[in-house]
């Protein structure tokens, strides 16, 4: 009973900082998505679903993420999966531990500053001049749905690499050897055995990058000049321009709640198959 | 094989060492590379906005640090030792924290800050008594950057200590504990020196993500101005070669010790499975 209580006692400071700036901030954010637009901006009480009905005013918005967060993601994968491959069968297990804090390091460092590279890369003076030496005029890559979907895959590569990694490296190799000794070729072996076994790391993979795509903001702000805008670039006009609190509340809410749906369908097919935890190994 | 990979690696590289390259240059334009110079570094440094954001960013990656490991570590020990409903409920809140998107934690924050604020600042001026001097005025700002960081980088510590701990060997607790130890000795002479490098790991991420965190800053930043607030007005107003000399000073810091946590998380990973089997 002492010991218990002193374990509740070390949950004290991080319980009450948990409620005071995470559960309280969403519940706000909740309420005063039911309210209305102050004369000078804020927030009036009240209670309708008028700033709900009013989400299609930022359709372009939700379209533009709606469509890009999942061709993000698919590009993502396609680029990741051999090179997860590549780290959990093939790489030399000398120099593994290397190469996957390799990985996963670009994506703590500083997004903003990575992505502004590329405002250089594919500006005027990087790529579309080097194209030009070779007499391809007129390409225009900066502010494109293209730039942003290569700042996409840039910026989120590590996170999809990892769980495939993860799942692949459990993958027991005598089931590969035996399926190429039972004489299948080995794009027969990889279609119905590691592929089929992967597919735990490629859904957790896809999941953690689409949520976190669909909160972009700074990759369409960078590299898509304003044309091409995700719902982030809307929620940040409207909290930090237009000072719209109630409707950009609802917009908040209606983005949590499509990345919950998310989560909880990935979670639903998850547990059909076999379930696996990798938070920690994100880290 | 081995060539995809070696390509993605430089995909992923290249425009570090872009930035790194240009941050030399003596030029102005990426376009004309004249030659190596450390002047925009001396620019940078002498730029009294530049370094009032680093101090600011120091200053509250500092502090969120220290906040979030010393809180995350006593709550993942707190966890140990709790079941049932709470322990569903705070997991929960911690899957939340860690992932609910950085701008939805903005926003939310903004607008219950300055609400509360709204609230508690005609509270003080009425309740606060006189003689512990002038009336504090709650803002936007520090308290704001430091709170939320500290919200997000206490979940992160908590999630790495607590694996740490749950693959800590039990034995050596009970041993000590039959030895007569206190349990106050025991956790000093016993568990700390097991769970030390995650809380350290721990540290060095929760540093890194405040230090680098963007749109968290943007939004409860008030009047002040964070590094990364400050890198994304001056890329607003237009491309120049001091971006690429703080661009090349911030990543190469947060390199630094990112890979340090990396293997301290790693080194006691292989450390323990040697000693398991």
């Amino acid at each position: 009973m002492k010991s218990s209580l002193v374990h509740r006692l070390l949950l004290l400071p991080a319980t009450m900082w948990l409620l005071v700036m995470l559960v309280l901030p969403l519940l706000v954010v909740i309420i005063f998505s039911f309210g209305d637009r102050g004369p000078a901006g804020g927030y009036v009480p009240g209670f309708s679903l008028d700033q709900y009905a009013n989400l299609p005013a930022r359709f372009t918005a939700f379209k533009n993420t709606m469509i890009l967060a999942p061709a993000g993601t698919l590009a993502a994968l396609l680029i990741a999966y051999p090179l997860a491959y590549y780290l959990a069968v093939k790489a030399n297990p000398n120099i593994k531990t290397v190469l996957l804090v390799m990985i996963i390091v670009p994506f703590w460092t500083s997004i903003l500053i990575r992505t502004y590279a590329w405002i250089y890369i594919l500006g005027g003076q990087g790529i579309p001049k080097m194209l030009e030496f070779f007499g391809v005029e007129g390409v225009r890559l900066i502010n494109t749905p293209y730039s942003v979907l290569i700042g996409i895959i840039y910026g989120y590569l590590p996170l999809m690499v990892f769980p495939i990694y993860v799942s692949l490296e459990k993958l027991d190799k005598r089931l590969l050897e035996a399926s190429q000794d039972l004489g299948a070729s080995p794009i027969r072996t990889f279609r119905n055995v590691t592929l089929p076994l992967s597919i735990p790391g490629i859904a957790t993979g896809c999941m953690l990058v689409f949520i976190l795509l669909m909160g972009e903001f700074l990759i369409p702000a960078l590299l898509g000049g304003g044309k091409v805008f995700f719902i982030g670039n809307a929620l940040v006009d409207l909290f930090l321009q237009s000072r719209n609190w109630a409707y950009g509340s609802a917009v908040a809410t209606t983005l949590v709640i499509v990345m919950l749906l998310t989560v909880s369908i990935y979670m639903k097919l998850m547990m059909r198959g076999s379930n696996i935890r990798e938070e920690v190994s994100l880290l | 094989m081995r060539l995809y990979a070696i390509a993605i690696y430089l995909f992923l590289y290249s425009p570090i060492a872009i930035i790194v390259l240009f941050s030399f240059n003596a030029g102005r334009h990426a376009s004309d590379f004249t030659g190596l110079s450390v002047k925009w570094y001396g620019k940078v440094l002498s730029n009294p906005f530049a370094m009032e954001a680093l101090t600011t960013s120091l200053t509250v990656a500092l502090a969120s640090a220290i906040f979030a490991s010393v809180f995350g570590t006593m709550a993942a020990l707190g966890l140990q030792k709790v079941k049932g409903r709470v322990r569903v409920v705070y997991d929960a809140a911690i899957y939340v924290a860690i992932m609910i998107p950085g701008i939805v934690i903005g926003i939310a924050t903004l607008i219950a800050l300055v609400t509360a604020f709204k609230f508690l600042n005609p509270a003080l001026q009425e309740f606060w008594p006189s003689w512990l001097g002038n009336v504090p005025k709650l803002n936007m700002g520090y308290t704001s950057l430091i709170g939320a960081h500290t919200m997000f980088t206490m979940a992160l510590v908590i999630v790495i200590v607590r694996s740490r701990a749950a693959g800590m060997d039990r034995a050596l607790i009970e041993a000590s504990a039959d030895l007569y130890a206190t349990p106050w000795g025991t956790f000093w002479q016993i568990t700390f020196p097991q769970i030390f490098p995650a809380i350290l790991a721990g540290f060095l991420l929760s540093f890194t993500f405040s230090f680098d965190d963007f749109i968290i800053a943007f939004f409860v930043a008030g009047t002040e101005t964070t590094l990364p607030i400050y890198v994304f007005s001056s890329i607003r107003r237009g491309v120049t070669p001091e971006i690429n000399a703080i661009g090349t000073m911030v990543l190469l810091t947060s390199l630094a010790l990112l890979v340090a946590a990396q293997f301290l998380l790693r080194y006691r990973d292989r450390q323990s499975s040697k000693i398991n089997s």
